[in-house]
């Protein structure tokens, strides 16, 4: 019996003929199918490899500590402090994100602002960031925090860093202030740590200056994430490297005394060591506290800052120019006495007329006979009018500019301006007019067009008191690496100029006729030697001559004169130089020359130029010597 | 002289002897890549048995027993059992039409009482075993004609319309590829093979405008170029040729594939699973594996082959074509070389339905080779 019958016999022929065809086309597929395979896998692997890896593997910046700025002692001024925080993981609350606030709520302050703050983070971000609930917290909520911990789901305690200054507002405007860093910021810097969220950069002062430094080196913690970026795990940390710290020539104990000094007064001071430049107080009032732009600054605070007339914001030690007034006589009488005026004689009428103008001495009766002894103790405007007109403005300046004026003097902070003096190519090439003599006159007693810093009058003072061309300096050591110093030159006057100019301002506080006489220095050994200044900011007319002119108490305050003081100290053997300016402060008679005098005092009395400093590099040297000696 | 198959084929072979006769190589094959795919859902969970694997291997172990029960059953029960198995799944798509939830973005899923049902999945089964029965009933010369072919034509289009509707592109496609090659295999004329192909052809630009959907355009779009979409629709295709080129050669190790682990792969336990193998196994382990595949579909050819009766021939390279179309599609997929569309890796990827779906097909494969010497009268095919 035949198996198939004959039409079932042709279908199989033809179901096989046709099923082997098929076969021939799934052994092509599949031979694609491993060709795909081994160009993805084997030619394209290693570039697929790395992609996978790129996927895996997140590189994460780790913040390095910032460098900590102390005094000369060795006491911090800008630290970083332990900020006690709580965060919350919102996919690890597992009784709901808004239980979990209401706890902590029980347990520390919340305001119901600070929980719908917190809402919203958590509605911006993934389930499994970590989003912060309060931030410096004491240590006392901390710990109540960690102790209710089991019943709190999703609640984490957290320690970070933040940036502190305990001394707030005194040492403001020589720290300046950490804040995130801005678009500007990031011009022409590619530190990646600056895209860090949280990161802080200096922003003023010392902090801006040596910011680099202290701001170390980001760290590199290598994890792996998930497609959702969450980390998985740790792979390998490279540790940053800390900041360095930043050691001033500042001394915190008379920088504050400095500062409670100058009050609420818009006012700014300099003390400097006469012997090297160092500067140990530099104040400039009213500050601001720095601690508030770390944790962030309200908007109104940021402008009432902005709006107060004693402008908070402006260092006025380095950055505020003034004319300086009659502090300015020592530098014309120093040009005097070397250009043959040492032997000037004038007589002081109260009035000086050139040509059709009339040049008032700030005493309406006059001074009599004048020399330049006198003419420094009395500040007798109408000497040095006859000084600057026998010296001309060529010479003026010259001398002014041997002295450091009319220059930045290159103090490390940022925002020091050079205050100005003038040139006769300077007067054509601005008004396109040539100097008159005129000028020159008033130029002669710091007025018109010359402006200073209150910088480079201290520093004027302690040139004269030295004889040296110093620099001011303020920072003594970064890390372990010194501050470049040179050996102040001598400056180009005479000794005979510099006797005959300190004799000059000895007479201003300690002989009977000086202008500072009231507020000398009486204890034997820390007398002081001075100039007094003041600087108009307004034109007197002359129908105000005439009708009597306004007392100083009698004009709005921005309409009164600077009250200027140069000052050092002792006589002797000087060692500290100070300038006091007091914004508009004339109204009181030598309100500064009291400051000045009380500044000095302190600064003899506890003597910190000749204390032993705590700088590192110091350290490094003495430490041999005393274990030497020990054994 | 009789010879001794036709002995057995005359004789009612009892149910040892039927276990004797199955093919248990193409049962070890499938439980080796049965037991590879339990490896890849422990790896994608993160070297965890739960959520995917434990399920998995408890399906796999119901899906055996079913092969083996359906590879006893005689192939003339199959045979019966065709047409009510077709009405019903057909009626099953359409109720999932009607009643069924949206899962993924498509109507595929069907609740009853405890179970999901995915009734595309039995279709393609059903499809094979009523085309089968159909075509038995046809000499080579009987399937050109135009009416004999219309009704397997109706009997194709209405499930595949159904599952487009859902939508379900892939298994649409299968189930149109299934149906075609089994009408080529039982003798269609080439005068009918060459105008369609053509027509096909010319058809797919006005597909592409009135029946595609818009994800579906997206997906072939994308297709084309998938970096110009890397973080959305491009992602998965991006991702999946990663994970598997960067496998290499031998592969990151069992477990060390970090694509998946970490999430970057979509649907890494269902149609992506195979990127995961990749990754770990490497090219070495992705041949192997091909290999394992083309060795069973040799098997299945071979069993079609051997049958005495059209019914089992058309049924055992039905049931094998849809294995080498499933792999096909979900392999070219995940490795970039066709849009993706939702077809998973035949006995690896997690689904309990496709699971239960392919061990059924198994178990008819076996069927066919247990009773290969069955013969079955031509005009049998017309007995519901």
């Amino acid at each position: 019996m035949p198996l198939f019958d004959r039409k079932d016999k042709s279908r199989y022929a033809s179901f096989t003929r046709r099923s082997l065809m098929l076969t021939g086309g799934m052994t092509a597929v599949f031979g694609l199918l491993a060709g795909r395979l081994y160009q993805l896998q084997i030619v394209n692997g290693s570039e697929y490899m790395t992609e996978a890896e790129d996927n895996r593997v997140n590189q994460r910046l780790v913040a390095p500590p910032r460098g900590t700025i102390y005094d000369r002692f060795g006491v911090a001024l800008a630290s970083n402090r332990r900020n006690y925080r709580v965060v919350i993981i919102a996919e690890q609350a597992t009784d709901g994100v808004e239980t979990a606030l209401n706890e902590i709520g029980k347990i520390i302050l919340l305001t119901p602002r600070q929980k719908e703050r917190v809402l919203h983070d958590i509605a911006q971000n993934k389930k499994f960031a970590p989003v912060p609930v309060v931030e410096n917290l004491s240590w006392d909520e901390f710990a109540r925090i960690n102790l209710h911990l089991p019943y709190l789901p999703g609640v984490q305690p957290d320690v970070g860093e933040t940036r502190s200054y305990p001394y707030g507002e005194q040492l403001s405007h020589v720290l300046g202030y950490v804040a995130a860093a801005s678009p500007d910021d990031k011009k022409g810097d590619d530190d990646p740590l600056l895209d860090l969220p949280g990161f802080r950069v200096g922003k003023r002062g010392i902090e801006k200056e040596f910011d680099r430094q202290m701001r170390g080196k980001g760290g590199l913690s290598r994890v792996e994430v998930n497609a959702y970026g969450r980390v998985i795990r740790q792979l390998s940390s490279v540790p940053g490297v800390p900041g360095e710290d930043v050691y001033l020539t500042i001394d915190c104990d008379l920088q504050r005394f400095v500062e409670q000094q100058l009050g609420d007064n818009s006012a700014a001071c300099v003390v400097m060591d006469t012997t090297n430049g160092d500067v140990l107080a530099l104040a400039s009032t009213p500050g601001y506290d720095p601690n508030l732009f770390n944790i962030g600054i309200s908007n109104e605070q940021w402008h009432a800052l902005l709006d107060d007339d004693h402008k908070p914001l402006l260092n006025k030690a380095i950055s505020g120019t003034y004319p300086p007034g009659s502090t300015f006589k020592p530098a014309m009488a120093l040009a005097a006495v070397d250009n043959g005026l040492a032997d000037l004689q004038v007589f002081c009428t109260g009035t000086l007329t050139l040509g059709d103008h009339d040049f008032h001495c700030w005493k309406k009766g006059g001074h009599g006979e004048v020399n330049l002894h006198s003419g420094i103790a009395e500040s007798c405007d109408i000497f040095f009018y006859e000084v600057a007109r026998r010296l001309g403005i060529d010479k003026m300046s010259a001398a002014a500019r041997a002295l450091g004026l009319g220059a930045p003097t290159g103090i490390e902070m940022p925002g020091e301006v050079g205050g100005f003096i003038p040139s006769r190519a300077w007067k054509l090439a601005r008004f396109g007019v040539p100097w008159q003599q005129g000028e020159t006159l008033i130029n002669g007693i710091g007025q018109g067009y010359v402006l200073t810093t209150p910088l480079q009058l201290c520093m004027l003072s302690a040139r004269i008191a030295s004889g040296k061309a110093l620099v001011p300096r303020i920072v003594h050591e970064v890390g372990t690496t010194l501050q470049p110093r040179t050996v102040p030159a001598k400056l180009p006057f005479s000794d005979t100029a510099f006797a005959a100019v300190r004799g000059g301002l000895n007479a201003v506080t300690n002989e009977v006729i000086g202008t500072a006489y009231a507020w000398r220095i009486p204890e034997p050994g820390f007398e002081m030697a001075g100039k007094t200044g003041t600087a108009q900011v307004r034109r007197i007319t002359r129908e105000e001559r005439l009708t009597g002119m306004k007392r100083n108490r009698q004009l709005p305050w921005n309409l009164r004169e600077h009250a200027l003081f140069i000052a050092y100290a002792p006589v002797d053997n000087p060692r500290y130089a100070c300038s006091v300016i007091i914004e508009h402060g004339a109204a009181i008679a030598h309100y500064q020359v009291q400051m000045a005098r009380d500044i000095l005092l302190h600064a003899q009395q506890r003597d910190p130029a000749r204390m032993p400093t705590a700088y590192p590099a110091h350290a490094a040297q003495l430490v041999p010597a005393v274990a030497r000696s020990g054994a | 002289m009789i010879t001794r198959p036709y002995a057995i084929a005359r004789r009612t072979l009892s149910y040892v002897d039927k276990l004797y006769e199955i093919n248990w190589g193409v049962v070890l094959l499938v439980t080796i890549i049965a037991c590879i795919g339990f490896s890849m859902l422990y790896s994608v969970a993160g070297a965890s048995f739960s959520p995917w694997a434990d399920k998995q291997m408890i399906r796999f172990v119901v899906g055996f027993l079913l092969m083996i029960v359906v590879a006893l059953v005689d192939v003339r029960f199959w045979m019966s059992f065709a047409y009510p198995a077709y009405l019903v799944s057909l009626l099953l798509l359409v109720a999932v039409e009607i009643a069924g939830h949206v899962g993924l973005g498509a109507q595929r899923w069907i609740t009853l009482g405890p179970l999901e049902l995915q009734p595309s999945e039995p279709m393609k089964i059903a499809l094979v075993l009523a085309l089968a029965r159909y075509l038995h009933g046809l000499s080579v010369e009987d399937v050109s004609k135009p009416l004999r072919l219309a009704i397997p034509l109706i009997m194709i289009g209405m499930p595949a319309a159904l599952v487009a509707i859902q939508p379900n592109l892939g298994t649409t496609l299968i189930l149109v590829a299934d149906g075609v090659s089994l009408l080529f295999l039982a003798g269609l004329s080439w005068w009918w093979i060459g105008p369609t192909v053509a027509a096909v052809a010319a058809a797919i630009p006005l597909a592409w405008q009135f029946v595609l959907h818009d994800y579906q355009k997206a997906r072939v779009l994308t297709f084309l170029d998938p970096e110009s979409d890397a973080l959305g629709a491009g992602w998965n295709i991006t991702q999946a040729k990663i994970a598997i080129g960067s496998g290499g050669v031998t592969g990151k190790g069992f477990l060390q594939g970090t694509q998946s682990r970490l999430n970057f792969l979509p649907e890494k336990e269902t149609d992506f699973i195979f990127t995961n193998y990749g990754e770990e196994f490497g090219f070495v382990g992705c041949i192997a594996l091909l290999i394992l595949f083309a060795v069973v579909i040799g098997y299945g050819v071979q069993i079609a082959m051997s049958a005495r009766s059209q019914f089992g021939r058309l049924l055992a390279i039905g049931i094998i074509l849809n294995f080498f179309f499933y792999i096909m599609i979900n392999a070219s997929m995940v490795m970039g070389l066709i849009p993706v569309v939702g077809i998973p890796m035949p006995l690896i990827s997690y689904g309990g339905t496709a699971m239960l779906t392919v061990m059924f097909g198994f178990g008819l494969l076996l069927s066919v080779h247990v009773h290969r010497q069955v013969e079955i009268p031509r005009h049998s095919a017309g007995i519901i």
